[in-house]
């Protein structure tokens, strides 16, 4: 199976991906191989086999209890953000 | 020579007070300032601190402390959080990121008196098989520059190979610590899922990561796992189950250990490649081991199996790249989604991108069941297919890559032909089984590995298996010319 231009221009969106003109027809080829590639579990006989998500099996998702274990970070962690003010990320604006 | 001292002579040594971590860790750092500019292993180098980190190591062992790892430099793949260093895990997204906490595995390895010496250049994200990926440039292998060292632990492998350190950590989605281990001559460990903390690793795919050590003999590794192995909260998936005491545990007799070798893998296999390891074959008899067929019907469904799962898992963790709370911000962005999409755009990679669309694809609507399902069907038979080998064998043997190490450039053109590098690695991550690499000879004066793969948990038997294969080779004590 072949990915078409607009396929890609679709995924890429989904993705929150720019992609440019240069770039787009080495993605249009190689994600098609790619897609070729995967198309082989087509084959593979899965009967009523169960989805697996996760390779350790009776593992379950454990519970804590509801108390704060951690004190506030924000100022250490905003030392990497792009932008800050007043304690807040600033973003283009969303809202006019 | 220091550099080619094994941990417990390390050790020892510093114990008995004849060499000073401070000496070590210079020794180290002089190879590394020496020999790395022709390898490229660093993406940071830490010298500073690793020569604070040594003394405080000095202070506790004149005060009486003694410990495995005390005062002894390791290095850890970048993408490991370091509190206070920067994490670019091969990506210009992270090129300014700072980690703000360690990461569970450097946290432990710290506790236990290790000295930082840097951090190691991978493929971007972890998403390669050649370290060709990185946005730091490839890492060349020190067995022959023009060559890749595989990845993407690729600066982990070749670092530990050029004895630019006793030790390295790394992590294995696919293969990624074993293949390189094999594609530069040393010995790799991936534990079992869950048994050694994924808590401030950068998440590629969950269900597949695993950390683990790059070192020079699997008595090394062994040490090495015993202090980053064990429960902790702070990972969802990690597993509380005891830890055994690894170092113990070798020198256990071979008698009556049943290895199976994987028919599916040796169906086409090179004839330099299947040389070596029926020399392997010969040398496990000869310890007392029985050797017989498995067969795993299902297994070569495991590399598109692979590579449906965990792009569909990158996709998802990659999300939270948005240029909004840390790492790469494009220029002057439009509006919100020219942010992200600029930001995402310009701060990936190529290959990045391309795993994160795969993904994005087969988790989109209309195409979920067909791929990502199926995939996860497909994972359970190929599960499965190891239990019942499991029934028969202890420990299934196997090569680890197909071929040597390849040229720098040779594979970077076709992804799906990079994929193939790691069919004979990903089954053990997409079963969550541990898996160890071991130098077993070489094909064109490059060096080959030797895979053993167990049952869940099962890495005392394995690193057992892995150190009595070293006791009767030399293939581990091997070092390319100009690292003796």
């Amino acid at each position: 199976m072949s990915l078409t231009r607009q396929d890609v221009e679709k995924i890429a969106h989904l993705a929150r991906l720019s992609i440019t003109e240069q770039e787009m027809p080495v993605y249009v080829t190689s994600l098609s191989s790619i897609v070729n590639f995967v198309d082989e579990l087509s084959r593979a006989d899965v009967g009523s086999v169960l989805p697996m998500a996760h390779p350790l099996d009776g593992q379950h998702q454990r519970l804590r209890a509801d108390e704060v274990t951690e004190r506030d970070h924000h100022e250490k962690f905003q030392l990497n953000a792009p932008a800050v003010a007043a304690g807040l990320y600033v973003v283009p604006r969303v809202i006019d | 020579m220091l550099h080619n001292l094994n941990i417990g002579e390390l050790a020892d040594r510093l114990a008995k007070r004849q060499i000073s971590s401070v000496e070590l860790t210079r020794h180290f750092l002089g190879r590394i300032e020496r020999l790395n500019p022709a390898l490229n292993a660093f993406i940071t180098l830490t010298a500073e601190r690793a020569m604070q980190d040594a003394e405080s190591a000095d202070r506790l062992l004149a005060g009486g402390a003694r410990g495995p790892l005390l005062g002894i430099p390791l290095i850890h793949k970048d993408i490991f959080c370091t509190d206070g260093v920067r994490t670019s895990c091969g990506s210009r997204m992270l090129d300014n990121f700072v980690a703000p906490y360690d990461a569970t595995v450097v946290a432990r390895l710290k506790a236990a008196g290790t000295v930082m010496l840097g951090k190691s250049n991978m493929d971007e994200f972890a998403m390669g098989s050649s370290n060709e990926t990185s946005y730091y440039g490839p890492v060349r292998n020190p067995w022959n520059t023009a060559k890749v060292p595989g990845g993407s632990s690729g600066g982990s492998a070749a670092a530990t190979a050029a004895r630019l350190a006793p030790f390295a950590t790394g992590t294995d989605t696919g293969g990624s610590i074993r293949q390189p281990a094999a594609l530069t001559g040393v010995t790799g460990l991936k534990p079992t899922y869950g048994r050694v903390s994924r808590f401030g690793l950068v998440a590629f795919a969950s269900s597949l990561d695993q950390a683990g050590v790059f070192a020079h003999s699997a008595a090394d590794a062994s040490a090495v796992l015993q202090v980053m192995a064990g429960f902790d909260p702070k990972d969802s998936t990690s597993v509380d189950v005891p830890v055994p005491d690894y170092s113990a545990a070798l020198g256990g007799p071979l008698k009556g250990l049943k290895i199976g070798l994987l028919r599916e893998f040796f169906e086409g296999l090179e004839a330099g490649n299947a040389a070596l390891i029926h020399d392997a074959l010969k040398i496990y008899r000869s310890l007392g081991a029985e050797t017989l067929e498995v067969s795993l019907p299902h297994l070569p469904l495991s590399v598109p199996t692979y590579y449906v799962v965990a792009p569909a898992e990158c996709s998802s963790n990659l999300s939270r790249f948005d240029g909004v709370r840390f790492g790469y911000r494009c220029d002057k962005p439009a509006d919100l989604l020219d942010l992200y999409t600029r930001s995402r755009g310009e701060g990936f990679g190529a290959e990045v991108k391309r795993r994160i669309m795969t993904g994005t694809y087969v988790l989109s609507a209309g195409y979920f069941d067909a791929y990502y399902l199926k995939a996860q069907k497909v994972r359970r038979l190929i599960t499965d297919d190891f239990r019942a080998a499991f029934e028969k064998v202890d420990l299934v043997i196997s090569p680890t890559t197909p071929t040597p190490a390849f040229d720098i450039g040779a594979k970077m053109h076709d992804p799906v032909t990079m994929y193939l590098n790691d069919i004979y690695t990903i089954g053990a991550n997409l079963a969550g089984l541990p898996g160890v690499s071991l130098p077993c000879g070489f094909v064109d004066e490059l060096p080959m590995g030797l895979q053993l793969v167990g049952p869940h948990f099962s890495e005392a038997k394995l690193l057992n298996a892995a150190h009595q294969f070293q006791q009767a080779t030399d293939w581990h004590r091997r070092a390319p010319r100009g690292y003796e």
